[in-house]
């Protein structure tokens, strides 16, 4: 069947200039009727300046509530090959490792059963195969699973857990992002499969301060890496470093250091390490010199989230350290039971985040069975209307 | 044949199996890493092995077919390993040093350039706007194309004070880490939503749609004898929540969606603690294909921070040791009563004290 190709002169300008161009990526399948379709539904977007496609219904595989986003055009007699064109959510591996085999395998199944287009990856981290129909979604799940894939979350559930690279490429991972991603994802496959919770829930593990995976500004709950003792130095590459030239080791390092606690006389770098806040930022300038300590671990942080409902948030401290060694068992003893308490309590897409500041950190931890501490705030309370409970003078007496 | 038995929640495949053989040797042993020139980073073991990344920037939409070709030149160059970046870039993992040159010429051939480590902007993490989302106020990919178009030249060079971190969304949803970037661009709808009475009870619950207004503007009310809301438009913010839950509360206008830039977020706890991005262009007109306004107002602002931000200052750091009057005053960017925020907490925000420069 012939179809008259689409004419798509605004997106065509986008084919122009040095960086890589998603109009290109889509005329790669251009001979199918669905990019036809497709670059014709974009062309009138921006010819109107206004998107056309429609709210998810609830479309999904077999068993599961997450892991496909519905998707309709809202022209579906102009367009019709993208009359449906859902999302396919398929968890990726951690770190985002993959081989030349298996990437060709998931575009196999990508090419026979939906539209051919990816992201590499969406923003909480699967992988996205971009537009299929729904009879499709069965067969690719099927073929996904056979090749050990699996589908990752969306609606209100656990959402895909993502990492860094960790202790595969980096020398600063202080604890192991790919176990610990890998091992939480697999013993919450029913919460990342099946929405139960209030709202979304993203768990995101970053090796150290530096924080590659924005989980400060993203997750639910942040593990972001860190030490308790001194850093390791080695003397002779700082020297090194201030020989090359290429690092002012008084005004880039010791200045710059958030809590002045290091000095340099020319020859020595002095680090008083119990001012240390594990910043990163010395550590970042000279990596043949400086390394994180060797007690290692990291520090736990809940309640990031965008904007919507309630206005944005970035997550706050709630364990200053633990060690992260599997199987984790206190940490998923503490997230089960946030997760007991928030889907109780919570209101309907409230994240745990809005859920901590309608009931108050205090009252949250007090549920918990976690004791306050003060790493958990910037600064005491400074209003006086304090809601004294009962206990307060059953202590006394 | 028969049908293998249906598998469910396996989760995904573990890592290990897509590790290269230099990295499961040296798996968490580590040394020290060197960044020897933009787009390569070499790591170094304890064992004296070297794995070189080499990372090359992608539009993040990709067909099947360019994945392909990774997938060949990883065979060709590493053995068949690469991996992916949290910002769409692909890294090939190389032990032969020799080949580098080679591989980043191939790159280059096909199109994408090899750049985006060090002092330098990497790829624009950014959301799926008018390719495949229901609540875009603009496109998202078109933007990001037309400023990578312009701001290559700080992809592929480290000429910069510090990283810089920049991050697209097309709605108040915010699918990226926008909020928290050294230059964000949002797209902001900017009027109450029209609402399809006639739809509304059959397409939407209503104590939902009621309880999803953050500012408590949707009231239940009876039009043309049947049920359906009213909003109070002094009380909308123009969020879209409504419409994320109902259909028939339209958010989208052609005429009045448009973009906002935000700068000095960052996620990184070096030197400063994390940070939200602050408001600093209210609204640009939504002007496809190319968005000239949006690229010029990024690149402006790239410009001055560039000509004025000391080494190691992030965004963040530079504003605020130079304050933000002095940051108006030298991007000339005017500052108005939008700039000042209204919501819960707003008085956080505003300055308490007389120390100013004059």
């Amino acid at each position: 069947m012939s179809e008259k190709k689409r004419e798509t002169p605004l997106l065509d300008e986008l084919e122009k200039g040095p960086w890589p161009s998603f109009v290109r990526e889509l005329k790669k399948s251009a001979d199918t009727p669905v990019i036809q379709d497709l670059l014709g539904q974009l062309e009138r977007s921006y010819e109107e300046h206004l998107g056309h496609w429609k709210h998810g219904g609830i479309v999904g595989v077999m068993g599961y509530g997450g892991g496909v986003i519905g998707r309709y055009s809202d022209l579906p007699e102009e367009f019709p090959h993208i009359a449906h064109f859902h999302t396919m959510r398929v968890n990726q591996p951690a770190g985002w490792f993959y081989t030349s085999d298996a990437l060709r395998k998931i575009c196999d199944i990508w090419e026979a059963h939906g539209s051919g287009i990816t992201n590499m990856h969406g923003s909480t981290g699967d992988i996205i195969l971009l537009g299929t129909t729904t009879d499709q979604l069965e067969p690719v799940f099927s073929k996904l699973t056979e090749i050990g894939f699996d589908l990752g979350g969306s609606g209100s559930d656990m959402r895909t857990p993502s990492a860094c690279c960790g202790p595969a490429r980096c020398e600063w991972a202080c604890y192991d992002t790919l176990a610990a991603v890998y091992d939480f994802t697999q013993s919450y496959q029913d919460e990342l499969h099946r929405p139960a919770f209030p709202y979304k829930y993203k768990l995101k593990f970053a090796g150290c301060p530096n924080d590659c995976v924005a989980s400060v500004a993203r997750a639910d709950m942040s593990f972001i890496g860190t030490w308790k003792d001194d850093i390791q130095m080695d003397a002779e590459q700082v020297r090194q470093y201030a020989a090359s030239g290429t690092v002012d080791i008084q005004k880039d390092v010791c200045e710059r250091c958030p809590t002045r606690c290091m000095s340099w006389d020319g020859t020595n770098l002095t680090i008083d390490n119990s001012e240390c806040v594990k910043c990163m930022h010395c550590i970042n300038v000279m990596p043949k010199a400086l390394r994180p300590g060797k007690e290692r671990g990291c520090t736990v942080l809940i309640g990031a989230k965008a904007p919507i409902v309630g206005g944005a948030l970035l997550s706050s401290v709630f364990v200053p350290f633990i060690e992260m060694e599997p199987p984790y068992s206190d940490l998923k003893e503490l997230l089960e039971a946030i997760w007991d308490l928030w889907s109780e309590h919570g209101k309907n897409r409230e994240r745990v985040g809005e859920f901590i500041q309608r009931v108050g950190l205090g009252n949250f931890l007090e549920q918990i069975g976690l004791e306050p501490v003060p790493e958990m705030i910037a600064h005491p309370r400074t209003n006086p209307y304090i809601f004294f409970g009962e206990e307060l003078h059953e202590k006394q007496a | 044949m028969s049908a293998s038995p249906r598998k469910t929640d396996i989760g995904p495949p573990h890592y290990e199996q897509f590790l290269p053989p230099i990295i499961k040797k040296n798996y968490g042993k580590w040394l020290y890493h060197e960044n020897p020139r933009p787009g390569v980073l070499v790591h170094v073991a304890e064992s004296g092995d070297k794995l070189y990344s080499v990372r090359a920037g992608t539009p993040r939409i990709l067909n099947v077919k360019t994945i392909r070709l990774f997938a060949d030149l990883a065979d060709k160059y590493c053995g068949g390993h690469l991996r992916f970046t949290s910002r769409n870039n692909v890294e090939f993992l190389l032990t032969d040093e020799s080949k580098i040159d080679a591989l980043i010429e191939e790159l280059h051939d096909l199109g994408f350039p090899v750049g985006g480590t060090g002092n330098a902007i990497s790829a624009i993490v950014h959301t799926q706007g008018w390719v495949h989302c229901h609540s875009a106020a603009t496109d998202a990919s078109g933007v990001v194309k037309s400023l990578m178009d312009e701001l290559y030249p700080h992809f592929v060079n480290m000429d910069l004070p510090a990283k810089l971190r920049i991050a697209f969304a097309c709605c108040l949803n915010m699918c990226g880490a926008v909020h928290c970037s050294d230059i964000a661009i949002l797209g902001v709808h900017t009027r109450v939503p029209e609402i399809d009475h006639a739809n509304l009870p059959k397409m939407c619950e209503l104590p939902t749609l009621i309880a999803s207004c953050p500012t408590g503007a949707i009231r239940p009310a009876t039009v043309d004898g049947q049920q359906s809301i009213h909003i109070e438009e002094h009380l909308c913010m123009y969020c879209g929540n409504c419409f994320t839950v109902c259909p028939a509360v339209k958010i989208n206008n052609a005429k009045t969606d448009g973009l906002s830039i935000w700068v000095g977020g960052k996620v990184s706890n070096a030197r400063t603690e994390p940070k939200f991005s602050k408001l600093v262009i209210p609204f640009l007109p939504n002007n496809p294909p190319r968005w000239p306004e949006t690229v010029e107002a990024v690149k402006h602002l790239v410009e001055v921070y560039a000509a004025n931000a000391r080494k190691y200052e992030r965004m963040s750091e530079w504003v605020e040791r130079i304050g933000w009057p002095r940051f108006f005053k030298l991007t000339g960017l005017p500052f108005t009563k939008y700039h000042i925020d209204d919501f819960t907490h707003a008085g956080e925000t505003y300055k308490r004290s007389a120390q100013l420069k004059h």
